[in-house]
């Protein structure tokens, strides 16, 4: 049952709303099915299968709102929760930042958020992709430890105000970390798909059994200030907090114009329109783009459209609520589903091939903030940490402990590269001139 | 109880702006919070059920299976100064199912709960273990595990956090946000976290474990701002979570434990006292706002358990997991430097006066069961004594690969829809033996900082290099406390550090710190533990400086 289509949701929302006796009554019903597999040592060390449908409705007489959710769909379940919605909302107190429900709403059209080779994926199907990753593993004599996890679903959306709202996803991601048998070299890679045909664990495998390989026996150098090649995957993490999903973060305007932020103007107010970075940051968010397609309604219904939130180093939006938007006196935009930084053309290599001196960074990880004024940031290097010096990687170099800022970092920027898609984002890789690394790790 | 008394707020909940995302918590649907008090279901329902999962595995081909029958209760409550942003209350009831077929794992899960549901759900693990069985080269070893027929275990509570009026709950918070606002905060937001997990376990090693699991964290965050300059800072709370029911949050004087003098810190021990806290937090985040910016360099660091208990759970906690040192976690959480070869060694972890417990058993504690998610009767046991690392944290699919014979106890699934694998049990630093007060130990101390609850936290993959911030930072200079400092962080090599360990207070000054959402896996899960000491001296660690300018 968990994917059901534009009628088959609209036909059971319809029916929630055609038992509601409420001022304003919205409903969401949402689903998903997929399944994962994982392995470590070349073999596999779990699974798993997931399917789920529910639905929840939101009841409201004036400024009081009750909710009720169920998972079973018949005509005396479905009247039952929003019987409990209405009841719960009748007795709630009003809430003191009370919206309205959005009306009929437009939204863009024909997003490729689902492809039907990632909602077709079966056990088999992971088993031998992971298996993939093993044998090749195997034959390399080096270790590998995989996750393969895949998804198909759907949100549909209905109130008694005109707002009506459907799409389906799909998202397949797979990641892998290579280890040699000595214990002195990793490697990593990642990828993540709206369309599992662009896919194969076995291409991924291989980069991160090379970077394994060539990241033996590490040298260590000083700590200090580098100029570093950034790898997409060192930019923004699926599995951990990153640099620059952080800053996107930071983009609320309520924290801002609350004093609680690094966008916050002395005295009051927020930096928006404000150059805080170099003139070569630009970052949109478009929930059409093909690569990246995502869902083109927020969470409350609001539609999602392209967006330019920092255009040539200017902060140009920030998001908000709609309530922090009507009382602030400030454009009502919500936050994204995946964004896109603007890049140019050279690839990792091409950056590498124009570094005298540098530091390639594959992967960074245990991010976390220092600093909220200054949205500094720690974590460190792994799985891939080479010295650069006239154009070509030289040798592997010890993992760092970096403590940096992304507001510094894009005011430092070298170089933008091609961006490629992680975790649902476009993203370049980035050449940085005084990335501060402040301790040597020995971890490999 | 009135229906009144438990609805009477919910609505907020909806009219609210956001729902904040913890992870592992209310991963349930939302309820009426009524639903919360619906009594479990009969363990001998259960028992039907799990026994039709057993027996269709089996008739499907599975040689080992275990069912995991849960219901998971989560209540939030979240406010911000003088307002209720949001009520979440969330039921989550399913089962999941594991197998053995072919001598590989299979998992299912499902929410029919009915016994067609769970024999279907358990012909899908098998099928899914079939399935990767063709790509597999090794067959699962389980540890032998004696069944202990129908038995049940609950946490010691004295008061479910469930039964008591949201309107109470809701009181006390804002009671602590006014406390905030009147000492000198911009900006509270606090919340009241609960949660019961009641499950069911069984396996054809003919166990039948009913488990009734309650903890609680009340929790709040306080920001002041000065408007002038820009500049914000903040402290949080210093309660820790807790394996315990809503007693926690009526404070006992017995249980309040002051940090050196000078500092103004109150640390709490099994009761906790939020308005108290509330207070002294809007005091010392006004405090922060013009402390000292930290001198870099090699100080003796004074640290209180709250503090250390985050310490203790990187640097210790994580790198004795047996599944990180085998290589299970590689490309997620990591691996460990305290590798089976390291071990032989005898290289030491620490020095003399580090002596690290496991328990599953410790009373209040987050981590405390009777059992553990795959049938182990838990128990307490070194990992670390007079600094030497004496053994790991294991569960049963791992015994055999260290020439164990049995599990630790370690296995632990955050939902029914989970499976269940290696987590964290309670781990903790033993206080020392000789009479020693916070004072005393600070009057000892020429060039040192004395640091107080848990903030900015990192740690490598092997668990090496560390750095870690606090929640307040006090200069100690020739055995006095001299004033706060600010932009403090310790960094460290998790053998030198715990090498540096000069001991620790006694019982009187022992408490527990507490995290309610430790990740690990992938799908990445969530689990809750706790990690007890005292507070403890550790000499010359290096402290950097974390200021930074931006344009």
């Amino acid at each position: 049952m968990a994917i059901l289509s534009q009628d088959e949701s609209q036909a059971i929302l319809k029916k929630v709303l055609s038992f509601s006796t409420s001022d304003e009554c919205e409903a969401t019903l949402s689903g998903s099915n997929g399944g994962n597999v994982r392995s470590a040592r070349n073999a596999i060390s779990t699974s798993g299968a997931a399917d789920d449908v529910s639905l929840a409705v939101e009841a409201r007489f004036g400024k009081r709102s009750g909710v009720a959710t169920c998972n079973e769909f018949d005509d005396a379940t479905l009247r039952r929760c929003v019987q409990r919605a209405e009841e719960i909302a009748k007795l709630a107190p009003e809430s003191p930042e009370y919206m309205p429900l959005l009306g009929a709403q437009t939204y863009i059209a024909a997003p490729k958020s689902f492809a039907a080779s990632t909602a077709g994926i079966t056990p088999d199907f992971r088993a031998t992709q992971i298996g993939k990753t093993m044998k090749i593993c195997d034959e390399k004599k080096v270790t590998s430890a995989a996750f393969l996890n895949d998804e198909a679903g759907f949100v549909a959306k209905r109130n008694n105000k005109g707002l009506e709202a459907y799409q389906q996803y799909t998202n397949l991601s797979f990641s892998i970390t290579v280890r040699t048998p000595d214990g002195t070299g990793s490697g990593y890679a990642t990828g993540d798909y709206n369309d599992a045909a662009g896919f194969d664990a076995g291409t991924l495998t291989q980069v991160a059994a090379d970077k394994a390989a060539m990241s033996r026996n590490a040298k260590a150098i000083e700590p200090g200030k580098y100029t570093v090649i950034l790898e997409p995957a060192a930019l923004v993490a699926n599995t951990d907090a990153s640099l620059l999903a952080a800053l996107m973060n930071a983009l609320d305007a309520r924290n801002a114009d609350e004093g609680r932020s690094f966008l916050s103007k002395k005295g009051g107010g927020n930096r928006k329109g404000e150059k805080l970075f170099d003139e070569r940051v630009t970052i949109y968010s478009d929930p059409t783009n093909a690569e990246i397609a995502s869902l083109t309604f927020a969470g409350d219904g609001r539609p999602q459209k392209k967006m330019t939130w920092i255009e040539k180093g200017v902060v140009k939006n920030l998001y908000t609520s709609r309530f922090w938007a009507q009382k602030a006196g400030i454009p009502d935009i919500p936050r994204p589903g995946g964004w896109i930084m603007e890049g140019g053309t050279q690839s990792v290599q091409d950056m590498i091939k124009g570094t005298a001196k540098g530091i390639l960074v594959t992967r960074l990880w245990y991010i976390r903030p220092v600093d909220p004024q200054t949205l500094l940031y720690t974590g460190l290097t792994r799985d891939g940490t080479f010295y650069i010096e006239n154009g070509k990687i030289k040798h592997p170099v010890k993992n760092f402990r970096f403590n940096e800022s992304p507001i510094i970092m894009l005011n430092n920027l070298e170089a933008i590269g091609k961006p490629v898609r992680v975790n649902g984002n476009l993203v370049p890789p980035l050449k940085i001139r005084d990335f501060t690394f402040t301790s040597l790790s020995d971890a490999v | 109880m009135k229906r009144r008394d438990f609805v009477g707020l919910t609505g907020l909940a909806t009219g609210a702006l956001f729902i904040p995302s913890i992870p592992g918590f209310g991963s349930g649907i939302e309820v009426d919070p009524l639903r919360l008090l619906d009594a479990a279901v009969d363990p001998a329902v259960k028992k039907k059920l799990a026994d039709a999962a057993l027996n269709a595995a089996k008739a499907a081909g599975a040689t080992y299976t275990d069912v995991r029958i849960g219901r998971y209760l989560n209540q939030g409550v979240f406010t911000r100064e003088k307002q209720v942003q949001n009520i979440l209350s969330t039921e989550s009831y399913g089962a999941g199912i594991r197998v053995i077929a072919n001598g590989t794992w299979g998992f299912a899960s499902t929410n029919q709960v009915t016994e067609a549901g769970l024999a279907k759900a358990a012909q899908l693990a098998v099928q899914i273990a079939k399935a990767n069985s063709k790509v597999q080269k090794a067959q699962v070893q389980l540890a032998p595990q004696k069944g202990f027929g129908e038995v049940s275990w609950k946490a010691p509570i004295q008061q479910n956090a469930f039964e008591v009026p949201i309107k109470d709950k809701v009181d006390i918070l804002l009671a602590a946000n006014a406390k905030a606002m009147e000492n000198g905060a911009s900006f509270v937001n606090s919340v009241l976290f609960q949660v019961n997990e009641q499950k069911y376990f069984a396996s054809t090693d003919g166990s039948y474990i009913d488990q009734d699991i309650h903890r609680i964290w009340p929790t709040f965050g306080v920001t002041a701002i000065d408007r002038a300059s820009g500049k914000f800072r903040s402290r949080q709370s210093l309660s820790s979570p807790m394996g315990m029911g809503y007693e926690y949050l009526t404070p006992k004087a017995a249980d309040k434990v002051a940090g050196p003098a000078g500092s103004n810190v109150i640390g709490y021990k099994n009761s906790y006292d939020i308005l108290e806290d509330a207070a002294a937090a809007a005091k010392q985040v006004k405090e922060k706002l013009t402390a000292k910016s930290v001198v870099p360099g090699k100080y003796d660091l004074v640290l209180d358990p709250h503090h250390l208990g985050l310490t203790i759970h990187e640097s210790v906690g994580h790198p004795t997991e047996l599944d990180r040192v085998l290589g299970y976690e590689a490309n997620y959480a990591g691996t460990s430097f305290a590798t089976l070869e390291w071990k032989a060694k005898n290289i030491p972890y620490g020095s003399k006066q580090v002596n690290i417990v496991a328990d599953k058993l410790q009373p209040n504690s987050l981590g405390a069961v009777g059992y553990d998610d795959e049938g182990v009767k838990t128990k307490e046991w070194d990992l670390i004594k007079e600094g030497k690392l004496i053994d790991y944290q294991k569960i049963r699919d791992q015994a055999a690969m260290v020439g164990q014979k049995e599990s630790d106890g370690c296995c632990y699934s955050q939902s029914w829809q989970d499976v269940q694998f290696q987590r964290m049990p309670n781990v903790s630093l033993r206080p020392g033996t000789a009479k020693l007060s916070v004072d005393e130990m600070v009057s000892k101390v020429d060039k040192g900082i004395y640091i107080a609850g848990n903030g900015s936290f990192s740690i490598d993959q092997q668990r090496y290099n560390f750095q870690f911030g606090g929640q307040v930072f006090y200069a100690i200079d020739k055995g006095k406390i001299t004033g706060m400092l600010e932009d403090v962080a310790y960094q460290a090599n998790t053998q030198e550090f715990w090498n540096s360990c000069a001991g620790s207070c006694d019982q009187s000054d022992y408490r527990l710190a507490g995290f309610f959402n430790d990740g690990k896996g992938q799908p990445a899960q969530s689990s809750a533990v706790s990690h007890g000491s005292a507070t403890t001296r550790f000499n010359g660690v290096n402290v950097i400086n974390t200021a930074r300018k931006i344009g």
